[in-house]
């Protein structure tokens, strides 16, 4: 029987480029039957790197893991993780990364100690440390006092904390963290992400896959969208949002007659898109039908591709006898990226 | 070979089996039925010779090979039957005890992985997939031969015991015990190990391994079959063979199932 996963067929990863990334995959791919989970990923991390991959359900995202870290064979492509063959070299490879997987995989029957240090033997914390370590861990994700009970009886708050705890126990250089704020309230979920930043300011690299965008724009360098095993798009949520032409959301208030319908001005402005008049859903003046010729506030949402459209869709309304008195403009965020790629990716399809 | 991680592993998945009652309890009360209440009942047995049915067993012993037949010669009819029954009949009974518990602790490290969402977690830890394997066999194999040796040990000091009045004096253990339990309970154990190990790569929860695992227990009720029908006689030469066959096919279980065990595969199955 071999130790090793099925080798991935086609030509590996060029070896000598500086400095090394901690992954690099070249065209990696993996079908299940007629099922493309991943194909042609071109992936490259550095060290030090926070890295988020994002995407659906289904996207792709655990089984790029799986193969990174050498529990799955590649079915086209190939891949470098911390300088290794992640098939051929998957234990050696397994000994310096750390997997928090979807679900906290801690035994319900054991105490939150026993299952930490049933890993910290598998994962080789020298024996002399294991105690030593296990407590560190339990400290760092405030389950010390729960130590010695069963996990059964953790809330999933508590059994995510655990998991994490357990990912963490042999002080990985490289983490991959699947959805590890699933079930975490909100601030369980805020001191993962400073566990996770110190973790950088470590030296460490994590590749964070997960849904939740806000932590995601929090805490990534970069990020990489996938959609149906396939990368849409690489960068950080600024060159994303530049690339993409992702829209900017600006908010204007402004004083007009009531009877001049603003929104209806702005609708054929060049890089202006999305136009909604806000005043009565955000309670403003709302103009009463009778008096069309008072002067009432209003307020303005639209999206613009640029800075010029701001200053079109101002031009237009000054020019129409509205009196602008305020510019909110709010840069497009990481999920305003996402939802783009998705509409876009959607309409291709 | 990382030992460090496998006895680790074992370790594990023994403080788990101990803390699950729907696996210790079969585990506790089919030895207990084995090693108790059957040579009781059977010590006993001379007290109902009379019911309807019990001379039948006479007849068995006259249908028995003619070896068999001179062992028995030395004692009288309620010792017969008493010898019949502790040392004869109940053998291949006896061989439930290591196959159950050793397919018992496989589905619940194997399957019962799975069905708890820990397997993931394992599969990604720095271990091979031979390490993994080995560790959850030994996991199985260790207290399935030690249950089976305690076992035989409780069964000789019951069965001499509570067969005291009738025989007046040690008749047991018997040759064919002594290779019973040092060569074929072994045997069995990792007959049993083996298929339930194949088994539970391909199932999802404890219950399926369990249940379909339990189909390696159809030799042994064959044997009990075959020795209540008079076709089959265990003597001693005849253990020694069966202990070789489940020896024989326990290293053809296991050898596929190290071959066949595959983490990727494990996934890709989900």
């Amino acid at each position: 029987m071999s130790d090793t996963v099925a080798r991935a067929p086609s030509s590996p990863v060029p070896a000598k480029r500086a400095p090394p990334a901690v992954i690099e995959t070249h065209a990696l791919g993996r079908r299940f039957g007629e099922t493309v989970a991943v194909a042609d990923l071109e992936l490259r991390v550095e060290r030090g790197e926070i890295v988020g991959m994002l995407g659906h359900n289904g996207a792709g995202k655990t089984t790029t893991v799986r193969l990174l870290n050498g529990v799955l064979g590649a079915s086209s492509g190939g891949a470098r993780v911390l300088g290794l063959d992640p098939w051929r070299d998957g234990v050696a490879l397994r000994r310096r990364t750390g997997v928090a997987t979807e679900t906290p995989a801690v035994d319900d029957r054991l105490t939150g100690r026993q299952g930490l240090t049933y890993f910290a033997h598998i994962y080789g914390v020298p024996a002399a440390s294991v105690a030593r370590r296990v407590d560190e861990v339990l400290h760092i994700f405030d389950l010390a006092d729960a130590a010695d009970a069963r996990v059964g009886g953790y809330s999933r708050g508590m059994k995510q904390r655990l998991s994490l705890a357990r990912t963490l126990v042999h002080e990985p250089e490289l983490l991959f963290l699947d959805e590890p704020t699933a079930g975490l309230d909100p601030v369980a979920a805020r001191a993962l992400d400073e566990r996770v930043l110190s973790l950088r300011a470590s030296g460490a690299t994590v590749l964070l896959c997960t849904h939740n965008l806000v932590q995601a724009q929090a805490l990534c360098d970069r990020v990489v969208v996938l959609e149906h095993g396939r990368m849409v798009a690489a960068g950080t949520p600024s060159e994303l949002a530049a690339g993409l032409g992702a829209a900017t959301r600006v908010t204007l208030e402004l004083t007009a007659p009531a009877g001049l319908d603003v929104a209806a001005l702005l609708r054929d402005v060049a890089g202006v898109h999305g136009v909604e008049d806000a005043t009565a859903a955000e309670g403003g003046d709302a103009p009463p039908p009778d008096d069309p010729s008072a002067v009432r506030d209003r307020r303005l949402r639209l999206q613009v591709d640029d800075r010029a459209a701001i200053a079109a869709a101002v031009a237009r309304l000054v020019n129409a006898g509205a009196g602008v008195y305020a510019v909110e403009r709010e840069a497009a965020d990481l999920e305003d990226v996402y939802f783009a790629l998705h509409e876009r990716n959607g309409a291709a399809a | 070979m990382n030992l460090r991680a496998m006895r680790a592993i074992a370790a594990k998945d023994l403080a788990v089996v101990r803390r699950s009652k729907a696996v210790m309890l079969p585990l506790i009360i089919v030895p207990l039925i084995m090693v108790l209440v059957l040579p009781l009942v059977a010590s006993f047995a001379p007290t109902f010779a009379n019911i309807p049915g019990a001379s039948d067993l006479g007849a068995l012993i006259e249908q028995m090979p003619e070896s068999f037949q001179a062992q028995l010669a030395p004692f009288d009819e309620e010792q017969r039957l008493v010898v019949l029954l502790l040392v004869y009949m109940f053998a291949p009974l006896y061989l439930v005890v290591p196959m159950m518990v050793a397919s018992v602790i496989a589905a619940d490290a194997f399957a019962g992985e799975k069905e708890r969402k820990t397997l993931e977690a394992l599969l990604h830890t720095p271990t091979s997939d031979t390490e993994l394997v080995l560790a959850k066999l030994a996991v199985g194999f260790v207290p399935a031969v030690v249950v089976a040796w305690s076992a035989f040990v409780i069964y000789a000091v019951v069965a001499n015991a509570a067969a005291w009045p009738t025989m007046g004096q040690i008749f047991f253990p018997t040759a064919m015990w002594w290779v019973l339990a040092l060569l074929v309970a072994p045997g069995v154990a990792a007959f049993g190990l083996g298929a339930t190990v194949l088994v539970s790569a391909r199932v999802s929860t404890f219950q399926e391994a369990y249940q379909i695992g339990g189909l390696v227990v159809v030799p042994l009720v064959l044997l009990v079959v075959g020795q209540a029908a008079g076709v089959v006689f265990l003597s001693t030469a005849l253990v020694a063979v069966i202990g070789v066959v489940f020896w024989v096919l326990a290293a053809v279980l296991i050898g596929l199932g190290l071959r066949t065990f595959r983490r990727g595969e494990l996934l890709a199955r989900g």
